[in-house]
């Protein structure tokens, strides 16, 4: 029995390297021994991920773009334990962004982006762009009366672009790229069940598409350059005699199993809202999506989820009108430029030293205030833009620009950091 | 291997020139799939221009049309009408029509192209209520206007949104024209948009 086995794994070897692949993503890929706390959250997008994809593939199997709020209620309502599976991929958008918000924070805390990972930050990022058009356009589908108004916004922000038309783009009634593109996105001159339409196809297969490959090629980047640590400390650079990291250790069964309680707990926390808070007292799924998209009665209040708070924020404490622009242009160049920015991080960082353990006080300082900012701005974005809060979005938009461009290159001049130790540490 | 006999330069050249015929082939092959995100017939159909006839419209009346799912209103202004719009300049947030809530041949005081006929989406600012239509004076409105029961926002026969009011701007004038001196045509600027 035993030899057929070992017969049909050699078989397929020699025409697939699947031996070779187990041992370098698995068996034989070192993962640094002091990983804490904070590199959880990997495996976890992953779980969200499978999750995602899962229920997704389920619901597409009841829900109609045609009738988009009435199939979302028949499974509610009528598909046996549909209930459950739309909770779970409601929530699971939310934890999805939740654990890739922590993940991101990890990246920022030990400096995981810096040489040679740039590119595994890149690809990153390019998954959480992709994960944020993902959310909005699922956001869309149950064409609840939110989905309908936070579309209109949304898209009514490209006709924030003050420029003459695009030649391939015939809109017979628009004067200006973005009114054309508006038009062109919607299908149709107003939202409708044209754009539903193509929002679900864009949803249920063109981006997650490109979020697969995406995490391949984030997976296949990082087990190219080795995984970084809280200590910042490369691994690779000191290696037994058989050319294995000292301070390394297999993924497998290591980390695999060391994953497996942290699934669980996280998985007992997503239960417990997915039964007890599917809603989330109106931020995982605001109110008026309870009701079905009209387009003659406003929402009281347009907001966007929470994960989408701190740039919608950003969006709206713009009020400058510099060159000619208006403010709502620049609205969106303040909250497109507040994702690009992220893109640069690797070449922003000046800073000799990776990790935060060993970077000065004014590093840490700054990036505890970066920190609070975001949450703030995250809070703020959610909340009417009264006179307090759009002060308070104003400087917290500020802060966020500044800390990219003044104070991750500049910091490491007025500080002195600690020495960086040659083999990882316990954390003390 | 060695390189002898072989032609860089044209080497180069074939490979360039190969390769722009094959940017061009894929332009060319993306534009069914870029245009195939376009109005569909059915929807332009939905969406088409619609015609107003205002030739029987009393003086200080209203008629109301429809335009893709949208109230329009067309409204012929009496001279009083017209002569009170300048006295309300100082209650108004934008009297000047200077944001972008009109077709340039509207951005004007009376927000029109012909001073007599006003065309307005029949949707307030705010919150996207219909206003109603007030064309005697009243407590609110002294020379007449638009009130929206909503929230209570108030513009004035130009569509013009008063001071201290929740709505942020003055009434959206659609696109349209004129195919003859008394027949407009909403949604479409082929005819006539000079006064």
């Amino acid at each position: 029995m035993m030899r057929m086995v070992n017969g049909l794994i050699d078989w397929v070897d020699a025409r697939l390297p699947v031996v070779n692949t187990y041992k370098k993503h698995m068996s034989e890929y070192y993962a640094p021994k002091n990983f804490n706390f904070w590199y959880y959250f990997g495996v976890l997008s992953m779980v969200v991920l499978i999750n995602q994809l899962l229920t997704g593939i389920w619901l597409t199997m009841f829900y109609s773009p045609s009738d988009g709020f009435g199939s979302v209620e028949y499974i509610m309502r009528d598909v046996q334990w549909g209930w459950l599976i739309r909770y779970m991929h409601a929530v699971g958008a939310s934890a999805f962004f939740a654990v890739v918000y922590l993940h991101m924070f990890r990246g920022l805390l030990y400096g995981s982006y810096k040489p040679p990972r740039e590119l595994v930050w890149i690809f990153g990022m390019l998954i959480y762009v992709a994960l944020m058009a993902e959310g909005f356009l699922g956001y869309v589908l149950p064409w609840g009366n939110m989905s309908y108004w936070g579309a209109q916004v949304i898209i009514s922000l490209a006709g924030a672009i003050p420029f003459d038309i695009l030649p391939f783009i015939d809109a017979k009634d628009a004067k200006e790229i973005g009114e054309a593109l508006t038009t062109w996105v919607r299908g149709d001159y107003l939202l409708s069940t044209a754009t539903v339409n193509k929002f679900f196809a864009l949803h249920v297969v063109a981006i997650p598409l490109v979020l697969v490959a995406l995490v391949f090629l984030h997976i296949l980047a990082l087990h190219e350059v080795g995984s970084n640590n809280p200590d910042g400390v490369e691994i690779k650079q000191n290696k037994d005699e058989n050319g294995i990291p000292r301070d390394g250790i297999p993924f497998h069964p290591y980390y695999t199993v060391k994953d497996l309680p942290g699934v669980i707990v996280f998985l007992m926390i997503f239960a417990v809202v997915i039964f007890f808070f599917p809603t989330g007292g109106g931020y995982l799924i605001e109110k008026p999506n309870f009701v079905a998209a009209n387009p003659l009665k406003t929402p009281d209040h347009i907001a966007p989820v929470w994960y989408y708070g701190p740039y919608y924020a950003m969006l709206r404490a713009t009020t400058l009108e510099w060159f000619g622009m208006s403010s709502k242009a620049w609205g969106l160049i303040a909250m497109g430029g507040g994702i690009v920015v992220l893109f640069l991080l690797p070449w922003l960082d000046r800073h000799p030293v990776k990790s935060i353990r060993y970077k000065g006080w004014l590093s840490k300082t700054l990036l505890l205030i970066f920190a609070l900012d975001f949450l703030m701005l995250g809070y703020l974005g959610t909340q009417p833009a009264s006179g307090l809060a759009k002060t308070l979005a104003q400087i917290g938009t500020v802060y966020y620009f500044l800390f990219f461009f003044v104070g991750l290159p500049l910091a490491h001049r007025f500080e002195k950091s600690k020495p960086v130790p040659e083999r990882v540490t316990g954390g003390h | 291997m060695s390189n002898d006999g072989v032609n860089t330069s044209r080497r180069t050249f074939l490979i360039g020139l190969t390769s722009a015929v094959g940017a061009a082939g894929a332009i060319g092959a993306a534009v069914p799939f870029v245009k195939s995100w376009q109005p569909s017939a059915r929807a332009e159909n939905a969406g088409a221009p619609v015609e107003v006839d205002v030739s029987k419209l009393d003086m200080g009346q209203r008629v109301v049309a429809e335009w893709r799912g949208q109230p329009i209103w067309v409204v012929r202004r009496t001279d009083d009408m017209i002569a009170n719009l300048d006295k309300l300049n100082g209650e108004l947030k934008d009297p000047q029509s200077e944001v972008d809530q009109q077709p340039p041949y509207a951005a004007n005081e009376w927000r029109s192209i012909k001073k007599e006929y006003l065309v307005l989406i029949g949707i307030c600012t705010h919150l996207g209520c219909s206003p109603l239509f007030e064309e005697e004076p009243t407590v609110e409105l002294q020379f007449g206007g638009f009130f929206c029961p909503c929230h209570g926002s108030k513009f004035d026969l130009a569509g013009r949104v008063y001071q201290g009011v929740p709505a942020p701007t003055n009434l959206v004038v659609p696109p349209h024209s004129y195919t003859s001196d008394a027949v407009i045509i909403i949604g479409s600027e082929e005819g006539e948009t000079e006064a």
